[in-house]
């Protein structure tokens, strides 16, 4: 809800509500925070959040690349084997053992060449070109990772290399060893663990930096706003946020934190005129309380005086605590109270029953009070707070309803029916009220100067208005050309059937 | 009348015992409930005046508990919460009348002079028939006559002519007879009760010698012969 600001009657000027940027001072002393302070901050945690997110993921990433390379060097080397026991067996059924020796002889020489060897069935080494093997090996057929050295070769490096060999058995008891250096394999994780560190090291750092940059441009705006939110707090709350005007989530936010400013501006001001108007009208009959008890005490004061000033003093007294009742029922109406005294109640009884009680006095003024009361309609809420109500609106009418020619005012409680509402009206033929000034009307002590020569407090309508509210009803003050309408409209009674509940609501 | 007023503000409960005394009645008071509940227990009151805010046992606690030991004596509540939720919450509880602070004396005066008459009236059957000094109701026949002259009313001033029969020779208020007649709980903001009084008188006392609807300053009204 956007309200209105009301105009503050203050001399000089009045500064725009929504200043962007102008007005806002900079919070330059909070630049230069601690250090402690960095790693307290938002920012420095949010980057360390981006960082260990990013890291798992391109640890991750690079692992599963690995892994699925290795898998495919390994099935490539194991294919390999697979052919060549394939062949080499095919070599053994041809021409026997002879043949499959001078085989292997020949392969073993070339260039890049397997790892062969050949043995008896009890171990003794016939042809290959694998100087060792670990003991027992031989004796079992399947695959398995051995460390090797090829004949006649140096070991250049300290590291032996490893093999990836297959032991296959021959009919006659011989047994093939066939493998390959599997050292491509082991390179290619050499290279991801090198290229897996770089590249951690490198996520690392343009996390810590990407996530620093992106949390300090969030956060100092956050910062910027959280430190303008002081500087107007600590002010009298007329600055506003700056915006950027990019509509993102922070100038939303900075959006709504300066509608609650208006708000709360709004509703400080009508704070403030409440209690002014209540220093102020309640000045007067407390003076004119104290000027007949004063009255009393004069030394030449008879019997009669006296009396005569007690009983004023009694009925203004009476007057005064009239008042605060209103505005304590008006105050506790509208923080939600009674509200479990709700239940359906007979609408047009109650309404025959206010106007009953007012016609007496409606001719007494000479008015007259004339109903239009739809029988047999039910509400929802407190018969004794609409009842109230009532006696406000018909109170009201009789005090401003008078026409302006000075004839006798006519005055018409209504009572109708519209869809699920329950709809009570009081029109006079009055002199109204202008539309600019109907808010003005129902606010607590809002006496329109017109009217200010008539007892009252203007507390009636704002009451009437307080019960609309918490029968989450309308008041409304309408035109009724000429004079005053004003409607409360509150729910009608649910349909029979339904339980008459007070926590249906 | 027997009185027991049970109130922690000292200052009020002094004021009002003193106030009691003064129009002629016994009044005892007790400063908590707890205190409160064993004097009401023992019996003889005719009337409990009680706090809805007490320390030891709350007001509608010790209510509760007379009621559930079958103790009728006449209940008045006095309360700083006066709002109509706590007024249906009081007598809920089993009180008899609530008043909310801040009250005037005669208000209360007027109350409990209509309660513990009220009790003293429950044992008999109410009569069908009022009678004060020449004037005559007839609750059957809804014929009220003034020294045998009948008077035509409308059904609203029969109600409130009937309370005050009833009630006659106590002072009722303008709430109680807002309350009672028209069975309305609010502080009427004008002085509605007072037209309809004086029409009623008017019906009444016109022509007459002897005015018998009186008014008292500062309190209400009164059906009786002026002098008591």
């Amino acid at each position: 809800m956007r309200a209105v600001r009301p105009t503050a009657p203050r001399a000089g000027a009045v500064p725009d509500v929504v200043t962007p940027a102008a007005g806002a001072p900079r919070p330059a002393a909070k630049a230069s925070q601690p250090r402690s302070a960095l790693f307290r901050s938002t920012a420095f945690r949010l980057t360390l959040l981006y960082m260990g997110v990013f890291a798992i993921f391109a640890t991750f990433a690079l692992g599963y690349v690995a892994w699925n390379a290795r898998n495919l060097i390994e099935d490539q080397i194991r294919q390999t084997i697979d052919a060549e026991i394939t062949g080499l067996s095919e070599q053994f059924r041809q021409g026997g053992i002879r043949r499959l020796v001078n085989v292997i002889e020949q392969r073993a020489r070339g260039p890049g060449a397997s790892l062969y060897l050949v043995t008896t069935p009890f171990g003794e080494r016939l042809a290959g070109n694998v100087e060792q093997v670990p003991v027992g090996l031989l004796d079992r057929a399947g695959e398995s990772e051995i460390p090797f050295s090829r004949n006649g070769e140096d070991q250049p490096s300290a590291r032996p290399a490893v093999a990836i060999v297959r032991v296959y058995l021959l009919p006659a008891g011989f047994r093939v060893l066939v493998g390959r250096d599997a050292s491509e394999r082991d390179r290619l994780r050499a290279i991801v663990r090198r290229a897996g560190g770089w590249s951690l090291g490198v996520v690392l750092v343009l996390g810590v930096l990407g996530g620093f940059v992106i949390a300090r441009r969030i956060l100092k705006r956050v910062d910027a706003m959280s430190a303008t939110t002081v500087s107007i707090m600590s002010s009298d709350l007329k600055d506003r946020l700056p915006l950027a005007g990019n509509g993102d989530e922070l100038d939303r936010l900075a959006g709504n934190l300066n509608t609650m400013l208006d708000r709360i501006t709004v509703l400080m001001g009508g704070i403030r005129q409440v209690s002014d108007t209540i220093a102020h009208d309640l000045k007067t009959p407390l003076t004119r309380l104290r000027n007949r008890a004063e009255e009393a005490l004069r030394p030449n004061a008879t019997q009669e005086d006296m009396r005569r000033a007690l009983e004023g003093v009694t009925d203004d007294a009476d007057n005064l605590i009239r008042v605060f009742n209103a505005l304590l029922m008006i105050a506790r109406l509208e923080a939600g109270q009674a509200r479990e005294v709700m239940a359906p109640f007979d609408a047009s009884a109650a309404a025959q029953g206010v106007a009953e009680l007012y016609e007496a006095l409606a001719e007494e003024a000479g008015a007259s009070l004339t109903c239009a009361i739809t029988p047999d309609i039910s509400a929802f809420g407190s018969r004794e707070l609409v009842g109230q109500a009532l006696s406000n609106m018909i109170d009201n009418a009789l005090k401003y309803g008078r026409p302006a020619d000075g004839s006798a005012p006519m005055i018409t409680l209504g009572l109708a029916r519209e869809g699920g509402n329950v709809v009570f009206s009081v029109r006079d033929h009055g002199p109204g009220i202008p539309p600019d000034q109907h808010g003005r009307a129902l606010e607590r002590f809002g006496r329109l100067d017109a009217s200010r020569s008539q007892p009252g407090f203007g507390l009636g309508l704002s009451l009437v208005r307080a019960v609309a509210q918490i029968h989450e009803g309308t008041l409304e003050l309408k035109d009724n050309a000429p004079g005053l309408a004003v409607v409360l409209t509150i729910p009608a009674a649910r349909a029979q059937g339904e339980p008459d509940d007070r926590t249906a609501r | 009348m027997r009185l027991l007023i049970i109130e922690d503000d000292s200052d009020s409960a002094t004021y009002l015992v003193k106030a009691f005394r003064e129009e002629g009645h016994v009044a005892d008071h007790a400063a908590d409930g707890l205190t409160g509940y064993a004097m009401a227990e023992g019996g003889g009151y005719d009337v409990l005046v009680v706090d809805r805010m007490l320390p030891r046992m709350d007001g509608l606690s010790l209510i509760r508990s007379l009621r559930a030991q079958n103790d009728t004596t006449p209940v008045l509540i006095l309360s700083a919460l006066g709002q109509v939720d706590d007024r249906v919450k009081g007598l809920r509880a089993g009180g008899d009348d609530y008043l909310p602070k801040p009250y005037a004396f005669s208000e209360l005066l007027a109350r409990v002079e209509v309660l513990s008459r009220r009790r003293a009236a429950a044992a008999s059957a109410e009569p069908t028939h009022y009678k004060v000094a020449d004037l005559e109701l007839d609750r059957l026949t809804r014929k009220v006559t003034r020294a045998g002259e009948d008077i035509v009313l409308q059904p609203r001033e029969f109600r409130l002519l009937e309370y005050l029969m009833r009630n006659a020779g106590q002072v009722v208020t303008r709430t109680m007879l807002l309350e009672n007649v028209w069975d309305y709980h609010f502080d009427p903001q004008t002085n509605v009760i007072d037209v309809h009084v004086s029409r009623l008188r008017a019906k009444l006392d016109k022509g007459q010698a002897v005015p018998l609807l009186q008014t008292v300053r500062g309190a209400g009204y009164s059906l009786r012969v002026e002098g008591r």
